[in-house]
């Protein structure tokens, strides 16, 4: 399947108040929402934090591929969640349906526990939305 | 396709160099990153193996100012050639807008080259996408390679091999020197701006 993802106005905006009052609010650094095609559909910060998304984005869809590629080899059909960690900072990666990826980084001082709570809500309101 | 945001004004669009390894493609990159610092606004992100082949891809953003009030984006990706990749050569051609083929001009690589432009034809197809629908440029590299004895193809030798069919707009070009290699770049973001043309119609309103 190619991608033919098309947002408007209202539903960037709903997704950018579901990923602010969700994840910002948690106190995550940044939030992207890409899709599997490499593409930064929306991205939000704390005001603190000045990644380059758009190299993150290619580089996060490609690892999800070969991620996707490992999950067959042991018979799973995806990995539906990543998380990579970092001495100060990591990154939390989940599926959100069948094409898009929202990617969370967050320091020491955001418990896993309740970020994967709180993404999975966020989740669940993005999937009603698109 | 293209990826429109109504909110930022901004397209994101796909551009691949495709062929077949050692072809030059992430030399094209390389070439457009230190020719067009100024429009460069991140790091080139290159995934490579320890003997420096490309193992991922070559990631390029590039900015070409606005059409239409969007600000458009134009991100250059690189596919890795050797044959064993195919699988990430199809997660790369997700979404793509345009594509330049990078051929090896030199006499031995001519297989190669028909090789990978096939691979390039099935995994487009196995997108519902069909080679000749979607916007190509052809590259016959290492042309410089002939002044220093190395045999190389002629150019209709290459164009019969290749473009017979497809009639794409192609060019003789050393990636290496870089020669043609911003002509090629220019040749391909317009042919596929142009192809988005109508889809950014639909945005703007």
């Amino acid at each position: 399947m190619d991608f033919t993802f098309d947002f408007n106005k209202n539903q960037l905006d709903s997704i950018e108040n579901i990923l602010e009052e969700e994840l910002i609010g948690l106190g995550v650094e940044c939030v992207v929402l890409i899709d599997l095609a490499g593409n930064v559909i929306v991205n939000l910060d704390n005001g603190k934090c000045e990644h380059d998304v758009y190299s993150l984005a290619a580089l996060a869809a490609a690892n999800f591929g070969a991620v996707s590629a490992m999950a067959n080899i042991i018979g799973e059909e995806e990995f539906s969640l990543l998380f990579h960690k970092g001495e100060n900072d990591s990154i939390h990666f989940s599926k959100i349906g069948s094409d898009l990826l929202l990617l969370t980084i967050f320091g020491k001082e955001v418990s896993l526990g309740f970020l994967r709570l709180k993404v999975n809500e966020a989740n669940n309101k993005i999937k009603e939305l698109v | 396709m293209a990826l429109i945001n109504p909110k930022k004004k901004e397209v994101q669009v796909k551009i691949v160099y495709y062929g077949p390894g050692r072809g030059g493609k992430t030399t094209n990159l390389e070439y457009i990153n230190k020719k067009f610092r100024s429009r460069i606004k991140s790091e080139m992100v290159t995934v490579k193996t320890y003997n420096d082949r490309t193992l991922f891809f070559d990631f390029l953003p590039f900015d070409i100012g606005m059409i239409k009030g969007y600000t458009i984006k134009i991100q250059f990706y690189t596919v890795p050639g050797q044959v064993k990749y195919n699988a990430t050569r199809k997660l790369v051609l997700r979404g793509v807008d345009g594509i330049v083929f990078v051929a090896d001009s030199m006499t031995l690589r001519q297989e190669m080259n028909i090789k990978s432009l096939e691979n390039l034809r099935e995994n487009l197809a196995s997108f519902n996408k069909d080679l000749s629908n979607i916007p190509l440029v052809i590259q016959y590299n290492k042309r410089d390679l002939g002044k220093q004895g190395i045999p190389i193809l002629p150019i209709e030798i290459l164009e019969s091999d290749l473009n017979s069919t497809l009639k794409a707009p192609f060019f003789p070009a050393s990636a290496v020197t870089g020669d043609n290699v911003a002509a090629t770049m220019k040749k391909i973001i317009s042919l596929t701006v142009i192809s988005l043309r109508e889809k950014l119609d639909l945005g703007g309103k």
